[in-house]
């Protein structure tokens, strides 16, 4: 029973011996192997850490077990919420919706706006007409933003609805009284069965561009757009901004979520920050278009490249290497030299890998995630001499195979290095107990890995909804790179410590001073 | 605030509140949103609202759909059975773990709970059809997971309007392996909201467990006249245990959670019981009627929030019994009141008079009033995000005093009504809970616990109190207000 000078919640309460024996009790209805033979759950868990599980498991042709990606709309989201004073507006089931604000928000820990026009069944026989007209005009009348951004769910591809005639006839409905004819409602088709949340991020940044520049043709500016990918960091994007900023020059991010989703305390407000509409409208006339995320805008950029003939190209600042990159790509856009800021940050961070290098050196790692984000922190690892021995994308995009295989044979250790192209979590954890390493790297979903392998994992990645804060940080420029640094370092010094630590045992190598 | 000047503002709130709509919009949200009164018999339901209709579009509804209902909360908590999300990866990933429904068991060896299983549908998928996939997925599930007792099919959207026939494909794999396979049509365009889902899988709990003459695999139970089921309880932060050991200590055998921490056997079990008792009345009450209806087996409606409330049930369910079990029940009773007391008296000072508004789900909405009051706080706004006409009804009885009802509120109603009437406290989800904190209101969510709990009966009473008061009375709201920031 609880003492009221002491109260416990569930993590102690389930503990005290009262309901340790009710939850022994409770056992003989179960009839589940852990009740009738707990000796033939220990049997079978063990055969899961084996080679013979792991060529079976590897074998899986249907089923997908813990899967590290999302679907399309997720991204196109992402896409809105960087846009000043927009509504992501979701064409079809509200439950999708519901389900986007909060695996955003449970990152984040911020409120994540968004709309659906709530399709239910006779929308499925009839389509979705009738729902759009409502719902842009309900949702411009009631929240009152700039600009609508409507993506789909799968029942709005399956059943075909027509975005484009939809918003026309919303349109032609309203007659201007909350929908003018001129308000911007860029459209896009994200179908939840084709890619993952970066492909829809990848086609509502394309249908954006493309739709708010259309009849906007002007004069060239000596100008850079900035298009961030799906980026979960909060942080990057104000590095990435800083380094632009300290070369003085003119550019525009395109989908700048940096304030939405980090919003000060004290009143609320809907919509923060993001791309000036204006800006947007005007982004085609610029000269250079950058993307830090190649896998996250192959659409997007080749209408900027082949099209709109901007300069730029693609650029990844994630780690030392990464970040250079960028900066001479800067530095050949403007014509300007490496502004010293820059030099110093550089210094800097060079300073503090040569200063913690031997706890990264030669240590194993397994790494999962985002393909853009992989090639990015595969990169740092490598630069910091340690082995990333099991690199796993789930929704890897064709040629980033290649690629990552031509980076981890740039390693010493290049036999030992594993790519593991469109494989899940349940895959992971086979590799994990066949070929262990000592860390692994990516978002909660490692939890339970690392429960089961008894791997430490440090998080890094998207989503993070068991650690607070880490996404305000920064994992680009060499700012970012230097968190990078602190965070693998330092949960390498904690896990030495942990294992160090026995008292005279041990502890003869528990140092005071690493 | 006197009670008629509060009824008097809560009226003016929902006239406020209605104008920034178009006229469509308005005339439908007018008859969701009401002020009810305790025990008025005026009033059809609580406030007069309507419920259980479509969501108005375009308005940010905090409403889910009947996948949601389905493998979100009635099958997902079924431990021992694996449960695949089929269709596209989102739904499954988006849903997956975030209930807190909590059991005990070897995950991915003999439990699968917080596991996401989907057949990751692509384009081809769509095109072709997926039951080929399916069959592959169910032989695959049985190599790896060769200790799972059985697999549900949760189907996602496109399911439903490709065509493919989820029942056919299941029937015979269930035929050629004895699995027990149990295909769920809980498409997300089914319904307004969860609550269809809900249904649709307490009707498969039927078809598939109970007339599916289930092989529980091990001996089945020797019946006893104390035998009950837990229904609708999701054993959130362990709600069904601390609930459980109640109706232990009074002589009552729990033999089944329906459906936190259940196995397939524990349902399949359930037929058996003498009474089921029922917690969350929305989620559940479609499988207590066809018990009573099929088995006989009555089901009675019990509420383990807050000491006055428990107190209440646990002499309702007793009454149902024996003697011998009553006189237990009075002993439980007993013994709980002595650590009541002692958290009364030392959170009650510190809540007394704080006015609180809630925006929850299935019971919670009616069922945590009680608590609340329990401690002298006061709930002066609450409503569903699916509730039909029965829950509102059920809500007259359990309202202390004038209170706004809002039906499937939506982010921009529930912001307006926070700020008319300022409430100390709101008590609703994730996707509401960071727009109030930025106000610099005090917040805590209802459907997770906030990642505490459990908050079911004395043990959860207990810590509902503290969280409360941790909520209400931490320092850190008092610096939202920079110290160059003049008075107001």
């Amino acid at each position: 029973m609880q003492n009221a000078e002491e109260i416990v919640n569930g993590q102690k309460l389930f503990q005290k011996p009262e309901y340790k024996e009710v939850l022994a009790n409770k056992k003989q209805f179960e009839g589940g192997m852990g009740a009738i033979n707990p000796a033939k759950v220990q049997e079978v868990a063990e055969w899961t850490k084996s080679w013979d599980y792991r060529e079976k498991n590897l074998a899986r042709e249907a089923i997908t077990v813990n899967p590290a990606k999302a679907c399309q709309p997720l991204g196109a989201v992402m896409v809105a919420l960087g846009f000043e004073d927009t509504m992501p507006y979701v064409h079809g089931s509200h439950g999708c919706v519901a389900y986007f604000r909060s695996y955003f928000t449970r990152h984040f820990k911020e409120p994540t706006p968004c709309v659906s026009d709530s399709m239910t069944e006779d929308a499925a026989v009839f389509g979705g007409l009738a729902n759009m007209k409502d719902g842009l005009k309900n949702c411009a009348a009631v929240y009152k933003p700039k600009m609508i951004m409507v993506s789909t769910t799968c029942m709005a591809e399956v059943i075909g609805d027509d975005l484009y005639a939809f918003i026309e006839g919303a349109k032609d409905e309203d007659g201007g009284e909350f929908l003018p004819r001129e308000y911007p409602v860029p459209f896009a088709h994200t179908p939840l069965f084709v890619g993952s949340h970066i492909t829809g991020y990848d086609n509502m940044m394309q249908a954006t561009m493309q739709q708010l520049t259309e009849g906007q043709e002007g004069e060239k500016k000596e100008r850079i757009n900035i298009i961030p990918g799906f980026e979960t960091y909060i942080g990057s994007l104000r590095s990435v901004k800083s380094i632009v900023e300290a070369f003085g020059a003119n550019y525009i991010m395109l989908g700048d979520h940096s304030d939405q989703w980090d919003m000060p305390a004290g009143e609320y407000h809907m919509f923060a920050g993001g791309t000036k509409i204006e800006d947007a409208k005007d982004c085609a006339n610029s000269t250079a278009t950058i993307s830090l995320q190649k896998y996250a805008t192959v659409k997007t950029m080749k209408m900027v490249q082949k099209r709109w003939k901007h300069k730029g190209g693609f650029s990844n600042p994630v780690g030392l290497k990464g970040t250079d990159e960028f900066v001479m790509k800067l530095a050949e856009l403007t014509g300007k030299e490496v502004p010293a800021k820059l030099k110093t940050e550089r210094g800097r961070l060079v300073d503090a890998m040569q200063d913690s290098y031997p706890y990264m050196h030669a240590k194993k790692f397994a790494i999962w995630g985002d393909p853009d984000f992989l090639i990015g922190m595969v990169s740092f690892l490598l630069e910091m001499g340690a082995e990333p021995t099991h690199v796993l994308c789930h929704n890897a995009p064709s040629g980033w195979e290649d690629e990552m295989r031509a980076l981890l044979d740039t390693s010493p250790a290049k036999e030992s290095l594993h790519v593991w192209a469109g494989k899940d979590l349940w895959h992971m954890r086979s590799l994990l107990f066949t070929e262990p390493v000592d860390f692994m790297i990516g978002n909660s979903y490692g939890k339970e890995l690392m429960r089961d392998t008894g791997i430490p994992l440090i998080y890094i990645g998207f989503p993070i909804f068991d650690r607070h804060h880490l996404h305000r940080y920064s994992i680009s420029g060499y700012d970012g790179a230097l968190n990078l640094l602190t965070w693998i370092t330092n949960k390498v010094l904690d896990q030495l410590d942990e294992e160090t630590k026995g008292i005279a045992t041990t502890d003869y190598f528990f140092d005071l001073v690493r | 605030m006197g009670p008629e000047s509060l009824e008097a503002k809560q009226k003016a709130a929902v006239e406020e509140v209605l104008k920034a709509y178009p006229s469509k919009a308005a005339k439908n949200r007018a008859k969701h949103l009401g002020v009810g009164t305790p025990d008025d018999e005026s009033q059809k339901t609580c406030g007069d609202v309507r419920s259980n209709k479509k969501t108005v579009p375009g308005v940010m509804s905090q409403r889910g759909c009947a996948y949601a209902g389905s493998k979100g909360v009635v099958w997902g908590p079924v431990k021992d059975m694996v449960h695949i999300s089929h269709g596209p990866i989102g739904c499954g990933q988006y849903s997956r773990a975030g209930r807190r429904n909590y059991y005990i068991g070897t995950t991915g060896v003999d439990t699968f709970v917080t596991m996401n299983f989907s057949s990751d549908f692509q384009e081809k998928d769509i095109v072709f059809g997926g039951d080929k996939k399916l069959t592959k997925c169910f032989g695959e599930i049985d190599e790896l997971f060769p200790l799972n007792n059985g697999i549900t099919v949760q189907s996602e959207c496109p399911i439903g309007l490709i065509g493919d026939d989820i029942n056919a494909t299941s029937k015979v794999y269930a035929k050629q392996t004895g699995k027990v396979i149990v295909p769920v049509n809980c498409e997300g365009f089914r319904g307004v909201s969860q609550s269809l889902g809900h249904h649709i899988a307490n009707d498969t709990v039927r078809d598939y467990i109970f007339d599916g003459k289930v092989d529980t695999l091990d001996d089945a139970i020797v019946p006893t006249e104390y035998d009950v089921a837990i229904i609708g309880d999701y054993n959130i932060g362990g709600d069904a245990w601390s609930s459980r050991i109640l109706l232990e200590e009074m002589g009552l055998r729990v033999v089944a959670q329906w459906s936190g921490d259940a196995t397939l056997k524990e349902m399949a079990m359930t037929p058996k019981v003498k009474l089921n008792l029922l917690h969350c009345y929305r989620s559940m009450n479609y499988i207590s009627r066809h018990m009573e209806k099929e088995f006989g087996i009555p089901w009675i409606e019990y509420n383990f929030f807050g000491p006055t409330q428990t107190i209440k049930s646990l002499r309702k369910i007793a009454a149902f019994f024996d003697e011998s079990v009553q006189a237990k029940c009075e002993e439980v009773i007993a013994k709980y009141q002595p650590m009541v007391d002692a958290v009364i008296n030392k959170y009650r000072p510190r809540l007394e008079g704080k006015t609180v508004m809630l925006f929850v789900g299935g019971l919670r909405p009616r069922h945590v009033i009680g608590a609340y009051e329990d401690l002298g706080m006061e709930v002066i706004g609450t409503g569903y995000e699916f509730a039909h006409d029965d829950d509102y009804k059920r809500t007259k009885e359990e309202i202390f005093r004038s209170t706004v009802i809002y039906d499937d509120v939506n982010e921009y109603e529930l912001e307006a009504f926070v700020k008319k009437l300022q409430p100390d406290l709101v008590a609703s989800g994730i996707k509401e809970k960071y727009v109030f904190q930025k106000m610099g209101l005090p917040y805590r969510q209802m459907h997770s616990w906030d990642y505490s709990g459990p908050y079911h009966g004395y043990d959860g009473f207990a810590i509902f109190a503290k969280d409360m008061d941790l909520a209400m009375n931490s320092p850190v709201w008092a610096h939202t207000k920079a110290p160059w920031d003049k008075e107001a």
